[in-house]
């Protein structure tokens, strides 16, 4: 089952505003530094990298560590330049691998 | 219970209660390993590593963090650059790093002039109370910092492992 | 805050702790208010904003599992229930109810999972699950900005009175009751935290200790170890009767749900 995202950007903006998007996506985040009930050390699994495109050109790039807060929400910004899609990609540990899109009308 | 302040090795009062409460600490953080912590030294090696040896100016970033963080699992923070962001000037990238958690990177961002406004949020983990620093590199190629000390207080009554 | 003020606090508090009192005074009607309102301003902005709350995630999947048909009836909650919407407005903000078949009061998991079970013939969610959780959240959401609303039924009296005494009453190797920090001490500091009143008006709530949500038991369990007392275990009728007591203390309270804590 894919992760579960929840993805805000503006459905409609005016040409050249700058718009804020939001992305809070569901993964436990594991550091890696946490002992299971038997004694274990949980192995780490953290999503390492977030992408944005916008109509295919790459807006925002980052590169998560440990640090990261489970279920990571990340906020940025970006201006409106043309009616189209904005793409998320989301990929980590063990092959984790999430995709979200959202259409933007700019006028 | 002796007085500590008494005794022969010269072990303080303070010293005593200090590790007394990490113990405590320890025992009710059952579920989190001790691994070596960094150190404001492998936090500078981490900075460094991304800045190499180009000088870091003060100013331009701004972490709007809350001093007393109600709980150091999930921690918002915001970081933002002054900038005007056009194709000529604008900030390339803003990495964020800590001086106490296990490792000392947090983040690091990859923006451009299409940004419109250097500024991000997330949410981070912090595992004591400690300095955070954020470095901003320009599109000059000139790199800018701030500083902001957070204190982390723990959840009161710690959970058992389920 | 001053030494001498700290001090006096301090003396005040622990005169107050070494009272020996059969039950605590409760906080009057007027003074009662959502733990929502000690929470510093990030946290509180973290719930107010459904695509920044991770609980939201919860509801998701809670969407998710109202639509799908499961058990050996092969049905969904959707095909009796309809729109969660329009046919769970209001629930959550009602429960525990009184269950005639089990004469006792009966919370919104284990009546899920009466559904599960009688309804759609399929395997009990097991407590704390991501689908338990998430049905809850799911269910919750629809009573949010609604007042809390336990307790009218008279059947319900004898059960919300055992959960009061279990509140009142002292536990533990610190010798401790709920009520002393909840209803005596609110609003003070607590390891640098301010104790909350304890309303149970934003369950499940995505605990920012947890890292993720978590259910009303599972928080009363964490308090009960945390008082270094043996908590209840999930599903016992003392976890219940106490969910029951705080719905009734708390009626009349906004429902929050999914809630942000730390």
């Amino acid at each position: 089952m894919t992760a579960r995202a929840l993805i805000n950007v503006p459905p409609k903006a005016r040409r050249g505003e700058i718009v804020e998007i939001k992305t809070l996506i569901a993964h436990p985040m594991e550091t890696g530094y946490r002992v299971g009930l038997g004694g274990e050390l949980i192995p780490r699994d953290i999503i390492t990298t977030f992408t944005c495109t916008y109509n295919g050109e790459e807006i925002f790039r980052a590169d998560f560590a440990r640090a990261i807060a489970a279920n990571p929400f990340l906020s940025f910004f970006t201006t409106a330049t043309a009616t189209g899609t904005i793409a998320f990609q989301w990929s980590g540990d063990n092959g984790f691998s999430a995709t979200e899109q959202a259409p933007i009308t700019v006028e | 219970m002796t007085d500590q302040r008494a005794n022969d090795s010269g072990t303080s009062r303070r010293d005593f209660l200090t590790a007394t409460v990490t113990l405590a600490g320890g025992m009710a953080l059952a579920s989190v390993a001790r691994p070596a912590r960094a150190t404001p030294d492998t936090m500078q090696a981490a900075i460094r590593e991304v800045v190499g040896e180009a000088a870091i100016r003060k100013g331009k970033v701004k972490i709007d963090v809350p001093p007393l963080v109600e709980n150091g699992n999930t921690v918002p923070i915001t970081i933002s650059v002054d900038s005007p962001m056009t194709a000529a000037d604008h900030v390339k990238s803003i990495h964020l790093f800590n001086e106490k958690n296990p490792q000392p990177n947090v983040i690091g961002v990859h923006l451009g002039p299409r940004a419109g406004k250097a500024q991000f949020s997330t949410r981070i983990k912090l595992a004591a109370a400690q300095t955070i620093i954020a470095v901003a590199q320009l599109s000059d190629g000139s790199f800018w910092s701030d500083d902001a000390d957070v204190i982390v207080t723990i959840a009161a009554c710690v959970e058992d492992l389920q | 805050m001053t030494p001498v003020r700290g001090a006096l606090l301090f003396l005040i508090g622990a005169l107050l702790v070494a009272a020996l009192r059969a039950s605590a005074a409760e906080i009057p009607p007027e003074q009662r208010r959502s733990d929502y309102e000690l929470m510093g301003p990030q946290t509180r902005a973290m719930q107010d904003d459904d695509t920044a709350n991770p609980g939201m995630l919860g509801v998701l999947d809670g969407e998710a599992l109202w639509n799908r048909r499961d058990g050996a009836a092969n049905k969904s909650c959707a095909d009796c229930h309809g729109d969660a919407r329009a046919g769970m407005k209001g629930v959550a903000a009602r429960y525990p109810a009184f269950s005639p078949v089990l004469g006792r009061p009966i919370d919104l998991e284990a009546r899920i999972n009466t559904c599960r079970t009688e309804q759609q013939r399929a395997a009990p969610l097991k407590f704390e699950s991501k689908e338990l959780l998430g049905l809850t959240a799911y269910l919750a959401l629809q009573s949010r900005g609604m007042p809390i609303d336990v307790g009218k039924d008279e059947r319900l009296t004898p059960f919300i009175a055992a959960g009061r005494d279990l509140f009142n009453q002292r536990q533990g190797q610190i010798n401790l009751s709920c009520a002393q920090c909840h209803d005596d001490n609110w609003g003070q500091k607590l390891a640098g935290a301010p104790v909350p009143q304890g309303h149970p008006n934003g369950y499940p709530v995505y605990r920012l200790e947890w890292q993720s949500l978590g259910s009303l038991q599972r928080r009363l369990r964490n308090c009960v170890s945390g008082m270094r007392a043996e908590p209840y275990a999930y599903g016992a009728p003392e976890n219940v009767d106490l969910e029951l007591y705080l719905m009734w203390r708390a009626k009349g309270l906004k429902m929050e749900a999914p809630a942000v804590r730390p």
